[in-house]
């Protein structure tokens, strides 16, 4: 598998392939020893030669964070394969989720199930630390399911509606 | 003995009270809002009842609603834990009124020290030390100007009805007085529904210490040594540590004696916390008593070796002190830090939300209370406290590294919190010095934040680790959590409009 990682904005190739139960890997074309036991679900228990790190890894909405010790790194990672894969992917077909950017509270309703909406039409407003903030429709359709009701408090990534 | 008994409370205060009743063979009485329903307190008690919206004063502040579960229940006493009720003197009087034992003062030694002026009074008649002020309320702005000038500027404009920094005015000269008042009245009303403010001279960087006094029934009253809580934000404790490091065994005698004295006075039992502000020659002026159980209370228990929950208890079902001043000894050193739920990066806003991940230190010297936990949603209706971590050693020097061990085996994930902000703090070399005062966390705060030497090959271990979560999927992340690669509609680099618009909210 190759991946193009991004840490803290700059980017990194990384081949990574399973072999014999160990990994092998190269860095940027660069070979490294590396041998990986997931000791639960988000941490990593990782030896590079012979130097031991835990790493954490924090995924918050659409957001991720590896922590290797105490310094935080934020991180993005895709899958070249996938990216082609996405561009056919970012259009208008299927069901899309709208979920919600960050804990908070659901202030309004604007819409109702069955309705047709446009383009960025407003749908919902979360409201968190005293801010509002109006989730839109991501594309034209209909508002096939609406997940949430007025007052209904919700965590980041929370499912909120989804438009046809 | 009680049978049985309710915390009026939420958070880490009610796990570690109803942790006592356990210990103790005590059945305990967790209430809860309607957020809170899956709240650690809730889980760890024998009944629990719901007492409706998540604002306090639907809930946690609504005294009939308490008292009510207490007669449904059964309860015999009420433990208030520190905030919401646990220095509402009307609060302790329904008690009474109802036939519950309120675990905690008379209603009416709340009353004589509630009110910062009043208890200038009577500490004023029982001969403590304090600092040159008004003991009443300014009635005018000439009153004011007066007082001022009689005790030299600088002074500090306090709320009566106050705490927390609410209502508090640092005035330097003349001409700032007359704003400063206004200021300090209408915060006063406005966070206290009482618009009293007196003056006191200000003290610069004085150090913040305060004196654990225990008495029981029967007029035995003794002090357990002292807590420096020198290190606030915006008048807000956020490290405490026993002993003080400047306190020697004739002060610490000296002060004690006062704080006892004071605690006399106001005809006070059960626990309670005697402040002191302690200007650079070491001389202390008491501030005001704390008429609970404070947050801080574990510095103290490990120094002690005493259990304040279960001696309040004790104390409050009508026995002695087992124990006499002589026989208090203190050993060793010990320092809490405050976890909060608040991001270091924003202008320490809360930070309510989803934990996703929650590692635990543990080890040597290590205690920590806590009520939370891996999958529960911090509700954002209450006070950022997560939970308290104590490290205990022989001396200052090893409870220190202790502490520092365990905060970097400490990770909460999902949510942001403060625990960056203790390593730079025990590690910034005034603190290693003991060289603290109320200042000092400013001081710092102020300082450009010097990125810690990093390992060089962090970034690689990031990259690969990133690569290698991804290859796992789901199977490598926790519950309920999307795999890393991202196949958001959004462009990963592009921040979402939403962020966008926070942003721009954030800097109007």
């Amino acid at each position: 598998m190759t991946y193009d990682i991004a840490i803290d904005g700059k980017n990194y190739r990384l081949d990574l392939n399973r072999q014999e139960g160990g990994w092998s890997c190269r860095l940027d074309g660069r070979e490294v020893e590396v041998d990986a036991v997931l000791a639960r679900p988000d941490v990593l228990s990782l030896r590079i030669g012979n130097q031991a790190y835990e790493v954490k890894c924090e995924r918050v909405g659409g957001d991720l964070h590896l922590w290797v010790g105490s310094v935080r790194f934020a991180a993005e990672v895709r899958d070249p394969r996938s990216l082609r894969g996405r561009v056919r992917a970012v259009d208008d077909h299927g069901p899309k989720k709208l979920t919600a950017p960050m804990p908070g509270k659901i202030v309004r309703v604007l819409v109702r199930q069955g309705d047709a909406v446009e383009t960025g039409a407003g749908v919902l407003v979360v409201e968190a630390m005293k801010m509002q903030n109006e989730i839109k429709s991501p594309k034209k359709g209909t508002i096939q399911k609406i997940l949430v009701s007025e007052g209904a408090a919700v965590n980041a990534g929370d499912v909120l509606a989804i438009v046809e | 003995m009680f049978k049985k008994i309710l915390i009026a409370n939420r958070g880490e205060i009610a796990v570690r009270v109803i942790r006592a009743c356990h210990e103790m063979g005590i059945s305990a009485v967790a209430v809860y809002s309607d957020v809170d329903r899956a709240s650690l307190h809730v889980r760890k008690a024998d009944e629990a009842y719901p007492i409706g919206a998540p604002a306090a004063s639907e809930s946690y502040l609504n005294i009939q609603k308490i008292l009510d579960v207490a007669a449904r229940s059964g309860a015999d006493a009420i433990h208030p834990g520190y905030g919401f009720l646990s220095e509402n003197a009307k609060f302790a009087r329904a008690c009474a009124d109802a036939g519950v034992k309120f675990i905690g003062p008379t209603a009416a030694a709340m009353d004589a020290m509630g009110s910062k002026t009043r208890a200038r009074q009577a500490m004023e008649r029982a001969g403590v030390p304090f600092v040159p002020g008004t003991s009443r309320g300014l009635e005018s702005f000439e009153q004011a100007e007066e007082a001022a000038a009689r005790i030299g500027y600088p002074v500090m404009l306090k709320a009566a009805a106050g705490g927390g920094g609410k209502g508090m005015r640092l005035v330097h000269a003349p001409e700032e007085l007359k704003s400063a008042l206004e200021g300090a009245r209408s915060e006063a009303e406005r966070s206290f529904g009482d618009s009293e403010v007196y003056i006191e001279k200000a003290i610069l960087n004085p150090r913040h210490i305060e004196m654990q006094v225990l008495a029981d029934e029967h007029g035995n009253t003794v002090y357990l040594g002292e807590r420096e809580c020198s290190l606030q934000r915006r008048h807000q404790k956020v490290v405490e540590e026993a002993p003080s490091p400047i306190v020697d065994p004739d002060m610490r005698r000296e002060m004690g004696e006062v704080a006892v004295r004071v605690a006399q006075a106001a005809g006070y039992t059960n626990a309670g916390t005697v402040e002191f502000l302690v200007d650079q020659q070491k001389n202390f002026y008491f501030l005001e008593m704390n008429t609970r159980l404070q947050v801080e209370h574990p510095v103290t228990e490990l120094i002690t070796g005493l259990d304040l929950v279960h001696l309040q208890i004790r104390i409050a079902a009508g026995e002695r002190l087992p124990f006499t001043q002589d026989e208090v000894i203190l050993r060793g050193h010990a320092i809490e830090c405050r976890i909060y739920a608040e991001d270091p990066d924003n202008n320490y806003f809360p930070s309510p939300g989803k934990i996703t991940l929650l590692l635990l230190p543990s080890g040597p010297g290590i205690r920590r209370d806590s009520g939370m936990y891996e999958g529960w949603t911090v509700p954002m209706d209450y006070d950022p406290l997560l939970a308290k971590l104590i490290g205990y050693g022989t001396d200052r020097e090893q409870a220190t590294a202790r502490l520092t061990r365990a905060l970097n085996e400490y990770f909460v994930g999902g949510i942001k919190t403060n625990i960056s902000l203790f390593r730079r703090i025990l590690s910034d070399p005034d603190f290693r010095a003991a060289k603290i005062d109320t200042g000092f966390l400013d001081r710092l705060l102020k300082q450009p934040r010097v990125e810690v030497a990093t390992d060089p090959g962090a970034v690689d271990v990031a990259v690969i680790a990133a690569g290698i979560f991804a290859v796992l999927g789901s199977a490598g992340a926790g519950a309920n959590e999307r795999p890393v690669v991202n196949d958001n509609v959004n462009k990963p680099n592009a921040p979402s409009n939403w962020k966008i618009a926070a942003q721009k909210e954030a800097t109007r």
